[in-house]
């Protein structure tokens, strides 16, 4: 009897844990132990306020089931941008006041530190990723590729491509190598004459391109000797180059670079401490150390210089950040809009061009 | 009356004529309805037996599917969200110029819409059939939230002149009723006009009919290859004796136990140019370097690698169905003066029939919603509806596009099960 009672008061406990003051809802992996290490339990130990961590394959998924069953145990989620302006959308999330962001040290207001698009209504950024073109460097013994142009090249820069399956980034990435400065790229993708262009520039590589699907696929192409450039996201490739030695070499002009960041979803329990969280981790001191875990760059150009070496390593991680001022100097933030709108139409074309 | 407790009597009544003739039992109820009755009692019990399979089967599969296919052609994103505005349309014909009272709708709605934070769901729902309205939506309902002064046609077309497009009246049209026929109209590479008439999509956008067709082609070849391939090896795992048969049929087995995803890369390691076999034939002098052979990320790499993994579903009904039959027969029929061939094609293949139609069966419906394989050794030419049907669901998150598709794919399953009954008869179905 007593060990019944005893069983019946832990599965209790199990059933309905103590809530924490911040329950955080990441990805796992390296990305949500960089939140982990950087985020969490700095804040812990300076506030005082408990964080509990919980991982989702993509948090935006179960946000949207919580907040429709009335059942919302997550205070604060991980989401990328476009996720996070669809939950905006549809009403799924708390918005955030700008006002409780933290100045810069140099007293530069929050507004003006953040690059821009970093904070929309219900979404603060916490990280830069961007897809960017990738070669092996043994394969090229003399001239090196160093611009988009350079990845269409086949006579100069021979071998095999490999490119994401879709139209998104690829789309984008042709108009580059066109010509198109990348402030401009998008103007023209508007227009049904630059989306031909665009084609007509993919038409020129399609017959040397292996397209992959899962991010994991393209270190592999390139280390299997199958490719020799990739177009890629900078995280697996810096991975791959620094964790296990290949000698894979990222071109940093014409990237493109999407967002990711904090959401806090509508009727979230502790929206107080929610709150102070996400003004205390989106300061310039936690971003930047944050990044030394993976090579994500922080979204405030005040942090840019805090940045040190690559954890556990004495190779500084600042040039292998997207958004280090000198990987910047041609690059292309990803417009969500053009993409919410477009994404449909453009793949069936993708998909028709791809199978013709 | 008769005497309930004497069977005789009740019989006797009964030839006597007394009452309708028919048979009783001893306490004078009708046989057939007594009868009726003890079998409904066993018949209830066996029912609850099977009850709670019942019931997983309906929550974990009917009521999914059901609910995936209703979406196929029901999706209220616009009209739940935008009530006046579907009115007015139920109100006015099509080709009615949309009028200042519908202007007062459309300008309510998408307030109300905007403040509720639900104009993302019906941007989303126009932005299928007119892509890029959806941030036409998103971006007027922010500026409707701070206030709009009639008269509202000339004030929506002041925020954004996209407002007068006939197509997007016409797709809110559409809309505005939450049954449709449209996603399966796309799902055939065919649209709905401004008018209301039915019209193929522009050629550089038609791409489900040919991946429909590629589908059932290459479920087809692989059917067909994996026959090839798998009835001698049946034919010989039936026929060994068994202490070697035990140990050939571990080798059927244990790539079915495998890991799908290890198959599979297992096969890209084999097939890539810088692979195995192309570094052997390289060696072996057969290929220069620069010709290796290009095996995989195309069509003969999803041939390949999809055979190999759905051999085993082909050899199995194949092995069950042989092991039955009487190699007399065959003996007999040589015996009286068959060839060995005639033997075999008179003989013993139409006894294998119902273990091909099984395996034939089971492989091709497998094949036909095949994903994973096809999208990691697909490459361009090797992608089938099933890479298309995973696209809508995961990346546009056009469910309703994606169900349409499924639900075609489903009927045309359907289809030729049907027609298989019809020519073969699924009673002549073996599986094991």
């Amino acid at each position: 009897m007593k060990k019944t009672l005893a069983l019946t008061t832990a599965l209790g406990l199990i059933a309905s844990p103590v809530l924490a003051d911040v329950n955080l809802l990441s990805w796992g992996g390296a990305y949500g132990n960089s939140h982990l290490e950087a985020y969490a339990k700095p804040f812990e130990a300076e506030t005082g306020i408990k964080v509990t961590m919980a991982d989702a394959d993509n948090p935006a998924t179960p946000i949207k089931a919580m907040v429709e069953a009335g059942n919302v145990t997550t205070d604060v989620a991980s989401v990328e941008y476009a996720d996070a302006v669809r939950l905006c959308d549809e009403g799924l999330l708390e918005t955030i006041d700008p006002s409780i962001l933290v100045a810069a040290e140099d007293g530069t207001a929050a507004a003006d530190d953040f690059i821009d698009g970093a904070v929309t209504e219900c979404f603060v950024a916490t990280d830069v990723y961007s897809m960017v073109l990738a070669f092996d460097d043994s394969k090229f013994a003399d001239a090196k590729p160093t611009t988009p142009a350079d990845f269409f090249d086949l006579e100069k820069f021979p071998g095999k491509r490999t490119m994401r399956k879709g139209a998104k980034f690829n789309l984008e990435l042709a108009l580059m190598a066109d010509g198109v400065p990348a402030a401009e790229v998008y103007d023209v993708l508007a227009t049904p004459e630059g989306v031909d262009r665009a084609f007509a520039k993919l038409d020129t590589i399609k017959n040397d391109v292996i397209w992959w699907e899962a991010g994991a696929q393209p270190p592999q192409l390139l280390a299997d000797g199958e490719v020799t450039m990739a177009y890629a996201f900078n995280g697996r490739i810096f991975n791959a180059a620094q964790g296990e030695g290949k000698p894979f070499k990222i071109i940093w002009d014409g990237q493109i670079y999407e967002m990711e960041g904090w959401v806090v979803p509508k009727g979230a329990a502790n929206k107080e401490d929610a709150m102070k969280f996400v003004a205390w981790t989106t300061s310039p001191k936690p971003q930047a150390r944050a990044a030394e875990f993976i090579s994500y760059g922080p979204p405030r150009k005040s942090a840019a210089a805090l940045v040190g070496n690559v954890e556990g390593t004495d190779v500084p991680m600042g040039p292998n950040l997207p958004t280090t001022e000198a990987n910047m100097t041609n690059a292309l933030a990803s417009n969500l809009d053009f993409w919410v709108d477009r994404d449909a139409e453009l793949n069936e074309r993708f998909n028709s061009w791809l199978a013709s | 009356m008769a005497n309930a407790l004497d069977p005789h009597a009740a019989i006797a009544t009964t030839a006597g004529g007394v009452t309708d003739g028919a048979l009783r039992t001893a306490d004078g109820r009708p046989l057939v309805r007594a009868l009726a009755r003890s079998q409904s009692l066993a018949r209830r019990r066996a029912f609850l037996l099977v009850l709670p399979l019942l019931a997983f089967i309906l929550i974990t599969f009917v009521v999914p599917i059901g609910q995936m296919l209703q979406r196929s052609f029901y999706n209220d994103g616009f009209s739940a969200h935008m009530p006046q505005l579907s009115q007015w349309f139920a109100d006015n014909p099509r080709g009615t110029e949309p009028d200042e009272a519908a202007w007062t709708a459309l300008a309510t709605d998408l307030k109300a819409s905007a403040e509720a934070r639900t104009i993302g769901v019906v941007g989303t729902r126009i932005n299928y059939d007119v892509p890029g309205t959806r941030s036409l939506f998103t971006s007027t309902g922010r500026q409707v939230r701070r206030g709009l002064e009639p008269p509202y046609q000339a004030a929506l077309l002041d925020i954004n002149e996209d407002w007068a497009d006939p197509r997007l009246w016409s797709a809110m049209r559409d809309a505005s009723s939450p049954v449709t026929g449209n996603f399966y109209l796309a799902a055939v590479d065919r649209k709905r006009g401004d008018d209301g008439s039915i019209s193929q999509v522009e050629e550089r956008q038609q791409v489900y009919v040919m991946l429909f067709m590629r589908t059932f082609w290459l479920s087809l070849v692989i059917t067909f290859v994996t026959f090839v391939l798998g009835f001698p090896i049946a034919h010989l795992l039936a026929t060994l004796p068994m202490r070697k048969s035990n140990l050939l049929m571990i080798l059927v087995l244990l790539p079915f136990w495998t890991s799908l995803l290890v198959r599979t890369t297992s096969w890209m390691v084999l097939l890539q140019q810088q692979g195995v076999i192309n570094d052997i034939l390289v060696w072996l002098g057969v290929i220069g370097g620069g010709q290796r052979l290009q095996m995989i990320y195309n069509q003969t790499g999803t041939i390949i690698a999809m055979t190999h993994i759905l051999l085993p579903f082909m050899i199995l009904p194949l092995y069950s169905v042989m092991r039955t039959i009487n190699p007399s027969y065959v003996r007999a029929a040589r015996s009286l003066g068959a060839t060995s061939w005639t033997a075999f094609r008179r003989v013993y293949f139409p006894q294998t029939l119902p273990g091909l139609g099984a395996g034939a069966l089971l492989v091709f419906i497998l094949a036909v919603g095949y994903y994973i394989t096809p999208a990691l050794v697909g490459g361009s030419s090797g992608q089938l509806i099933s890479n298309m049907i995973a696209m809508h669901m995961t990346d546009t998150l056009n469910w309703s596009m994606a169900a349409a598709l499924a639900a075609l794919l489903l009927a045309a399953v359907l289809l030729l099960y049907w027609v298989y009954d019809r020519m073969v008869g699924i009673d002549n179905l073996k599986l094991g």
